[in-house]
């Protein structure tokens, strides 16, 4: 190998190990037809979801098929905006590109009358105090703020029923 | 036509840590390769096609880095494929290079997977925002945290249990030279008494980030027969398996995955195993929160469901109980995400091949490696043994 001569000037210069690039990515989504029906629902302060005409299982968002039986999900189900709390971690780890505040509780909601939970914000409410099977209810945003997006119920908080019992929720955990 | 039968006559890692700066991923990834042609007694010529694998390609922002490494991994002119399955990519790298193997395409095939924390973002990578839902996102910890709190409540599993894995692999770690994570003053408390990041998860239960890699050299049966003649002690391959499901769908038991399941009975019906309980004498699986310990042991049917964590509080999975798991000091030790799979692999072969050194089990004959990866769905599994099968 040839010996490597440097200029005077980056004499003494520490070397470079490495160089940091942010990357950033915009991209066009389209939601498809199923969650665009869901989101527009949204934007009404509305949740629907779809019921697979062969396990009859609801699905929220929809995605417009079922996984398990790769049919279809034509028929429309409109949800309270009630459910129960599943499961949840409380977040308190800080890293780059962080949105939210910590600490924060993300809890995993079976929406009343659907078969997925759907991951969401619980707030009201100490995270020592939440658990698993705590009845919770939606809060939206003013009506004047609400878009098509899922980030219009700005949290969920736990509504006083008491708590659903482990065999209604066990097998959507 | 037959199946031919597949040796493991090399392996190879690099010393994990949390920033391999004297090294660019061509030069780790070549380090492992090296290592594992050296023990394999075989030079770059030899090989006959290169399997690689890592994490997605986002995380050092590296588009497609097999094409760049066809150089450092000596496969210009030779047939070079890259398997993507998440984390659990290791190990379905090493099975597709055991599948080429085995079908008689290749005689000697090189396998090398790695990761360099070091020069990515894994958390941001993993909490990327989606859209039209609310950023909830923290990484992989703030995904299981929840299954973990479902595990313990399903279970009754007391909170200690997740202490006692932590503990007992980073122990194992100090035994094992190559692992990342030294730490020689760990004691219960200290575990117990370490951050909660995504409770019920505490930092002490949870893997670091390493820069690292992993390579095997595998072969056919005469590759194998030579390796055995000179004393070199191969690992044989008895069964292989993997299985992926969806992320979500309706009943999905995200705690002991249908998947995981399915792909340990089959990987047990090709090698025979009925009871592995019994008849597994070591066993490496990929556990990157101390939890998985218990639910994997479940999952992988060497105990009833829910009876994981029994199995951990009596000591069986230690190194001096009768089930020994992760003794390298496993995932929770190192993390290179893409090797991590790998480095349960091969693990499992080092303990079949009596070349583990102070964390070899003595009369290891036929051991597990298992991997997972994204929301607890893809799998990938092999039974290696000191016997030919």
């Amino acid at each position: 190998m040839p010996e490597l001569v440097l200029p005077d000037r980056l004499r003494g210069v520490e070397p470079v190990r490495s160089i940091r690039t942010p990357a950033r990515l915009d991209y066009e989504f389209t939601a498809g037809r199923a969650t665009s029906r869901f989101l527009r629902g949204v934007a009404e302060k509305r949740l629907l979801g779809q019921r697979c005409p062969v396990c009859r299982k609801v699905y929220v968002p929809p995605r417009g098929a079922c996984p398990t039986d790769g049919v279809p999900t034509e028929e429309e189900v409109e949800l309270g905006h009630t459910g129960t709390v599943t499961t949840f971690c409380v977040v308190n780890v800080q890293f780059y590109g962080q949105a939210m505040e910590l600490p924060y509780v993300s809890a995993l909601i079976l929406l009343d009358g659907s078969d997925l939970p759907i991951m969401h914000l619980l707030q009201e409410v100490s995270a020592d105090d939440v658990h698993m099977g705590m009845r919770v209810e939606a809060v939206w945003v003013p009506d004047d703020e609400i878009e098509p997006t899922l980030e219009s119920i700005r949290y969920f908080r736990p509504n006083g029923e008491p708590d659903a019992p482990w065999d209604s929720y066990k097998d959507n955990v | 036509m037959g199946k031919e039968r597949v040796a493991v006559v090399g392996i190879g890692q690099t010393h994990h840590t949390a920033v391999r700066g004297d090294v660019s991923i061509a030069g780790m990834v070549r380090e492992a390769a090296q290592r594992a042609l050296d023990d394999a007694q075989m030079t770059w010529a030899d090989i006959d096609a290169v399997v690689i694998g890592k994490a997605p390609d986002f995380f050092e922002g590296v588009m497609m880095p097999e094409l760049y490494l066809a150089d450092a991994l000596g496969a210009v002119g030779k047939p070079m494929f890259r398997v993507h399955t998440a984390g659990s990519v290791g190990g379905s790298t090493a099975i597709v290079a055991q599948d080429l193997v085995a079908s008689g395409v290749h005689r000697r095939v090189l396998t090398v997977a790695f990761e360099k924390q070091s020069e990515s973002e894994a958390m941001w990578a993993l909490s990327l925002p989606l859209p039209f839902q609310p950023p909830m996102h923290a990484g992989a910890g703030g995904y299981f945290a929840p299954h973990i709190r479902a595990y313990m409540q399903h279970s009754g599993a007391p909170d200690h249990i997740g202490i006692l894995v932590a503990l007992k692999d980073r122990r194992n770690a100090l035994k094992n030279p190559y692992a990342h994570l030294h730490e020689a003053d760990i004691t219960f408390d200290s575990v117990k008494d370490s951050m909660m990041l995504w409770d019920p998860i505490r930092f002490s239960e949870t893997c670091p980030s390493s820069d690292g890699a992993c390579a095997l050299v595998l072969t056919d049966e005469a590759g194998g027969d030579a390796c055995a003649a000179r004393g070199g002690n191969p690992a044989w391959v008895h069964g292989t398996a993997f299985r992926s499901e969806p992320t979500m769908f309706a009943g999905r038991n995200q705690v002991n995955p249908r998947g995981g399941n399915d792909c340990a009975a089959d990987v047990y019906r090709q090698a025979g195993i009925t009871d592995p309980r019994r008849e597994i004498d070591v066993v490496e699986m990929y556990v990157p929160f101390s939890w998985f310990e218990p639910m994997w042991l479940e999952n992988l049917l060497f105990c009833e469901e829910g009876q994981g964590w029994r199995l951990v509080e009596d000591g069986v999975t230690r190194m001096d109980g009768d089930l020994p798991v992760n003794c390298s000091g496993g995932v929770l030790s190192s993390n290179p995400i893409g090797a991590s799979g790998m480095l349960r692999f091969a693990e499992a072969a080092l303990q079949v091949r009596g070349h583990a050194g102070e964390h070899q089990i003595d009369g290891a004959r036929r051991a597990l490696g298992h991997a997972y990866g994204g929301g607890s769905q893809f799998f990938a599994m092999w039974v290696v043994a000191a016997d030919k099968p």
